[in-house]
């Protein structure tokens, strides 16, 4: 190459040069937009615009009926906001008991000193890739022996723990220095206090992460209401708009109810990923394996 | 009080801040774990209790499973490669760019890039059904339609001629997760003066700056990414079945392990032999794991 100018990261503001990274970033953007943007439309459209031929990328008439018809298929046996209770209840509970554990857990590796720390955080390390998929039929049965089958517990106790989350809240404590942690220790101060008025308002980035990964797992998953609950009414809104959108997603008619299930599963991941994202990026620069 | 008894506390403190997590860790994903192997060994229908066989299933494997030899492994590696280190390529060369754009746009574009990896297989199957689905409304059957590339729409989501191409389309679009935020985030803590040290040591061209600057400045995060993208190829390797409805997929076509084993562990209830593909499962993305170690890991 003639002429070589090093690269320039994180720039301040606008320069020509930055105009060909836009261009190259075009297609690759809309790829990513498009499906999206499209599941959007179509959630609105009037019937006789599912029918269209050609059909139309954008809506002409928006409308709310594909939500009233998801709404009405729900009021047969049991009503959707049934489904809807049990989604929030669980992704609440999961979402603080593993910010709970996790930081408690992250703490203890990285700043305390016992038996077993290295074991158990390369054990951690391995799991980073485990494939939950792999193992359905064993952790049925430990779900099975343990009494849980058939109660809310199974859809919280199975997700709790999240290898990702204590790995990136260790990496991001192993950043407080020690100075710090000592000091309180010698001004008399407990473990318990120092996790709670030290440790946890650093952390709170790499905290945010952890809420964000649990709750993509909870709120999506459709495995613990397939695999553990037989009671309908124990089930998660992930399950009902899956078997929804399955039963009904094969009709034109239907696709438009399915899009406005997928928009109302899909909306609140990305209102939580679009408030948290400036935490997740400063946790995630600490998520190097060292 | 004496050096034991202190060690000793200490220890009851540290155990106790990580006893939560270890409850929940240990009966949720390590006991699994060692079932599954143990159930590997054994015949298992679920009806009768487990029956120990050896290594019978291991055999089976490679012998006498037809569609695991001839389908299953070459699917697997093609949607690996492309998903897992296509979609891991991808994620840098767009962090790379993103890098170098200022705050407000690197972080809107981040965000939309981001999103799609965030869908669950539920949304992911419903968006992409509509979009292949094969019928003339179907969107892209209209569009080869109405430009007169086809006469007729094309089953996309049930023929094995496309079925793997638009679940390497899916995954792709469905990679650039948090190992992508990891490699963006690592790449604006790389120090500038490294780069001017470079230019001043006779670095020649950009190509040679990724290499022997960039890349080497942020190996912790690439290993992290490199993981990630291993897992996440393998948890989204289910999409060929929602997007065809099928278990097993049409003529095998988009069947992976890990849709393989969810046949024969909750369709054909050969749970001992589903166990044993899990276990090679594991294996393989242990060994993949250890491969993106090897790679990156810095050696002190």
């Amino acid at each position: 190459m003639a002429s070589y100018s090093k690269t320039k990261m994180n720039p301040t503001g606008f320069s020509r040069n930055q105009i060909k990274l836009y261009i190259i970033l075009l297609p690759v953007v809309l790829f990513m937009m498009l499906p999206i943007v499209y599941i959007i439309t179509t959630a609105f459209k009037p019937i006789d615009e599912m029918f269209l031929f050609p059909p139309r990328f954008w809506v002409q008439n928006p409308t709310l009926s594909n939500f009233k018809k998801l709404f009405d298929v729900g009021s047969n046996e049991i009503p959707v906001s049934r489904y809807v209770f049990n989604s929030i209840v669980v992704t609440v509970a999961v979402m603080f008991f593993s910010i709970l554990i996790s930081s408690m857990a992250g703490f203890a590796l990285s700043k305390m000193k016992f038996a077993g720390k290295k074991f158990w955080f390369e054990v951690n390390q391995l799991a980073l890739m485990f494939v939950p998929a792999s193992v359905a039929i064993p952790k049925y049965l430990v779900v099975e022996k343990l009494g849980l089958i058939d109660t809310i517990w199974a859809h919280i106790f199975t997700l709790l723990a999240i290898p990702v989350g204590l790995f990136l809240v260790k990496q991001f404590i192993d950043q407080i220095p020690d100075s710090l942690i000592e000091a309180a220790y010698i001004d008399g101060a407990g473990d318990f206090l120092i996790y709670r008025k030290i440790i946890l308002p650093i952390i709170r980035p790499a905290l945010a992460t952890v809420a964000i990964l649990a709750f993509q797992t909870v709120w999506n998953g459709t495995e613990t209401s397939s695999f553990y609950i037989n009671n309908e009414e124990l089930k998660t809104l992930a399950f009902y708009m899956n078997s929804l959108s399955s039963s009904s997603g094969n009709t034109i008619a239907g696709q438009g109810i399915a899009a406005a299930a997928s928009l109302i599963m899909f909306v609140p991941n990305v209102i939580i990923f679009i408030i948290c994202q400036s935490k997740v990026l400063n946790t995630v620069a600490y998520s190097g394996i060292k | 009080m004496s050096k034991l008894k202190k060690s000793i506390r200490k220890n009851i403190t540290s155990y106790s801040f990580l006893s939560g997590y270890l409850l929940f860790f240990i009966a949720f994903i390590v006991i699994p774990v060692i079932a599954g192997i143990a159930l590997s060994f054994t015949y298992f229908n679920s009806i009768q209790p487990p029956e120990f066989i050896g290594i019978t299933n291991y055999i089976n494997i490679f012998t006498k499973d037809r569609e695991f030899m001839q389908y299953i492994i070459p699917n697997t590696i093609k949607f690996a490669t492309f998903v897992g280190v296509g979609g891991y390529a991808l994620s840098f060369i767009l962090a790379w760019i993103l890098a170098q754009l200022p705050r407000v746009p690197r972080t809107i574009l981040a965000i939309i890039i981001y999103i799609p990896s965030t869908t669950s297989g539920v949304v992911m199957s419903v968006i992409w059904k509509t979009i292949f689905s094969g019928d003339s409304y179907g969107y892209v059957n209209s569009i080869l339609l109405k430009l007169g590339l086809i006469q007729e729409p094309i089953q996309f989501l049930t023929s094995p001629k496309y079925l793997m191409n638009i679940m390497i389309i899916v995954g792709i679009w469905g990679s650039m997760g948090i190992g992508f935020l990891a490699m963006l985030a690592g790449l604006l803590n790389i120090d500038e003066q490294l780069y001017e040290a470079a230019a001043i040591d006779g670095i020649r061209s950009r190509l040679q700056e990724i290499f022997y600057i960039t890349i080497p400045s942020m190996k912790p995060q690439m290993l992290f990414g490199g993981v990630m993208a291993v897992v996440n190829t393998f948890n989204a390797s289910s999409i060929g079945v929602q997007l065809s409805g099928e278990n097993p997929t049409p003529r095998y076509s988009g069947q992976l392990i890990v849709t393989h084993i969810e046949d024969f562990g909750f369709i054909r209830y050969e749970m001992g032999y589903a166990a044993a593909l899990s276990v090679v499962l594991l294996l393989f993305v242990y060994w993949l794991s250890k491969l993106a170690f090897r790679l990156f890991l810095e050696k002190d």
